[in-house]
């Protein structure tokens, strides 16, 4: 089963909102509510970063009977060093974004704690695309 | 089976749908014209009770005259019942018309507030991975949890809840009088339906000691018509058991249980909707270092309670009026506070624990994953092809739920008007085949012929 999100830049109002989406489908697969909460986690943080830290960007998942991938690809400024910005505490929030209370750097270790398989893939000024699965059991 | 304990009658309900309109869990359909609860999905939340213009939605209680086969009958009372009467009619009034209308006993469940509050406060100790620590107190949020919010019921406290440990303490006072069970009756007052089921079907332990449930705008109508019978120079006893204290007052109100619990942050929610919303935004983790949430599904908690008969807001007043009248007293020092239940203190916390509240989704569409994918699939699609406009005339609250419904084998697509009115268009059916489906869902009796005005 695939469904599609738009994330729009700044749009922290509509953060959440494929998290939930999703969260709810699993919840009608039956999904172990604790996998469940580890998928809705990793996703909003994911969709956080693409509204706070690019320009918005595109959520894609894929559902099948053992697992769900989840791909969040957004335009934006790009990360230039990942192994740094995997890092708790690491960041390459702007300052703007910074004052609003995101970019504590802890994103994508908070996504990486959450799913089974993480990949994050990035290129400076073009933007950046997390690859995330989590198993269902 | 899942118990609840609303019910609509088929003899009074007339199919209007306003119930399956403003049911939270989209629990009701309607079949054959009349109202019907789907019981995996059903909370007890009063929703459909509110609204319903027929009477025909009640509450199953207990024949009233039980407790006079008990010779130690227990009248178990909310101190909302006390706040449901007029300035004019004290505590003490109710407490005395009750015994003369043939209660043995008489005890609000609130005595109990403090040792649930100590309990809670001693499980927040010992459980510090667990958070936010959701309060057991109202049974519709802890079947609201159940089925809605499967990842959450971990969080929610297996503590027993005023009611049932007041009950514990009546049961084992009289006991140690040397009466036997037999002739002890515990009596609940309810003042909704939720507590019903959690009487009758409770969560997380085997049986209640309850042995009936009164309904409380029945008990209100007895007790002021006996007030009234006995005129302005009655003698009424004065109280003897200890007042209740303000804490324990108000902690059936909103803010009653946040109010003295230790914890950092907590919030207290009241109004169903308000919980969801709350609930949506928790389970996705978006709320961070809450410590403990008092979650109540009646607006201004238990003094909107279904069957709260005098307004929401006079009641609750009534209940302040009488919790300042209380902590006046305790500042002066003319009332011990909380020391009714200490002679059984001790073996009311070591039983005040029940087991862990387990899930059990109503959402689920299949339990294997493989064919509930199919299902969401056709769902998706399907919901394409509706109007989207969930006007309800398929006997479905959305059409969401509808092509759940066609998915999962519980209606078919014909009871769509919109696409009835398709199929008829193209020939595909006829106007007497599209009528029939009409009646089907809501009776053959709604239009009974040209209407000339």
């Amino acid at each position: 089963m695939h469904q599609e999100y738009t994330v729009i830049e700044g749009d922290f109002v509509n953060a959440g909102k494929a998290s939930s989406s999703v969260k709810k489908t699993l919840k009608q697969l039956n999904v172990n509510p604790q996998v469940v909460k580890r998928v809705v986690v990793a996703l909003y943080e994911a969709e956080v970063n693409a509204i706070a830290h690019a320009y918005g960007g595109k959520v894609l998942v894929d559902i099948d009977p053992d697992k769900i991938k989840m791909v969040v690809a957004d335009k934006g400024p790009g990360i230039p060093d990942i192994a740094w910005a995997m890092e708790e505490g690491h960041s390459t929030a702007r300052p703007e974004v910074r004052d609003m209370g995101f970019g504590a750097g802890m994103g994508l270790p908070n996504m990486q704690k959450n799913v089974d398989k993480l990949n994050v893939t990035s290129e400076v000024g073009v933007g950046t695309t997390v690859e995330m699965e989590v198993n269902f059991s | 089976m899942f118990y609840h304990a609303l019910q609509i009658e088929d003899e009074r309900c007339i199919g209007c749908s306003r119930c399956m309109k403003v049911c939270p869990t989209e629990a009701i359909r309607i079949n054959g014209g009349k109202a019907t609860i789907q019981e995996h999905r059903c909370i007890d939340c009063g929703k459909c009770y509110e609204v319903c213009p027929a009477q025909s939605i009640s509450i199953k209680d207990d024949d009233f005259e039980m407790f006079r086969r008990y010779p130690h009958s227990v009248a178990l009372l909310p101190a909302v019942f006390i706040g449901q009467f007029p300035d004019e009619i004290s505590v003490s009034k109710v407490y005395a018309t009750l015994r003369e209308l043939g209660f043995a006993h008489v005890m609000e469940v609130e005595s109990a507030a403090a040792i649930y509050r100590d309990v809670k406060e001693k499980y927040a100790r010992e459980h510090p991975d667990i958070r936010p620590l959701i309060s057991s107190f109202c049974p519709a949020i802890v079947r609201l949890i159940q089925i809605k919010y499967p990842s959450l019921t971990e969080n929610i406290m297996p503590i027993k809840v005023p009611l049932d440990l007041c009950a514990m303490y009546a049961l084992e006072e009289l006991l140690s009088r040397g009466i036997p069970r037999e002739e002890i009756g515990l009596f609940y007052i309810t003042p909704c339906a939720a507590k019903v089921s959690a009487v009758k079907a409770p969560v997380g332990e085997e049986k209640s000691l309850i042995d009936g449930v009164i309904n409380m705008n029945l008990l209100y109508n007895r007790v002021y018509k006996h007030i009234k019978d006995m005129g302005k120079n009655h003698q009424y006893p004065p109280l003897s058991r200890q007042r209740l204290s303000a804490d324990a007052i108000l902690s059936t109100l909103t803010n009653g249980e946040r109010r003295i619990c230790s914890a950092k942050r907590s919030y207290a929610i009241d109004g169903i909707e308000n919980v969801m919303d709350f609930l949506d935004k928790l389970e996705n983790d978006e709320v961070e270092g809450v410590e403990f949430l008092e979650l109540r599904a009646c607006d201004q908690s238990c003094a909107g309670a279904l069957l709260s008969c005098d307004n929401r807001f006079l009641c609750g007043e009534r209940m302040y009026a009488r919790a300042r009248k209380a902590a006046e007293r305790e500042r002066n020092g003319e009332m011990p506070r909380d020391r009714e239940m200490d002679k059984f203190k001790d073996y009311l916390v070591a039983h005040s624990l029940v087991d862990e509240v387990e899930p059990r989704s109503m959402m689920v569409l299949d339990p294997d994953i493989s064919k509930a994918l199919e299902k969401m699939e056709k769902i998706e699609r399907m919901k394409g092809h509706l109007p989207q406009i969930d006007c309800g005339v398929c006997g479905a609250p959305t059409c969401e739920a509808f092509a759940t419904d066609v998915v999962c084998g519980q209606a078919h697509l014909e009871q769509c008007v919109f696409y009835r009115l398709h199929l008829e268009a193209k020939g595909k059916m006829t106007l007497n085949e599209g009528r029939s489906n009409m009646y089907a869902v809501w009776g053959d009796d709604r239009i009974s012929g040209e209407i000339d005005v």
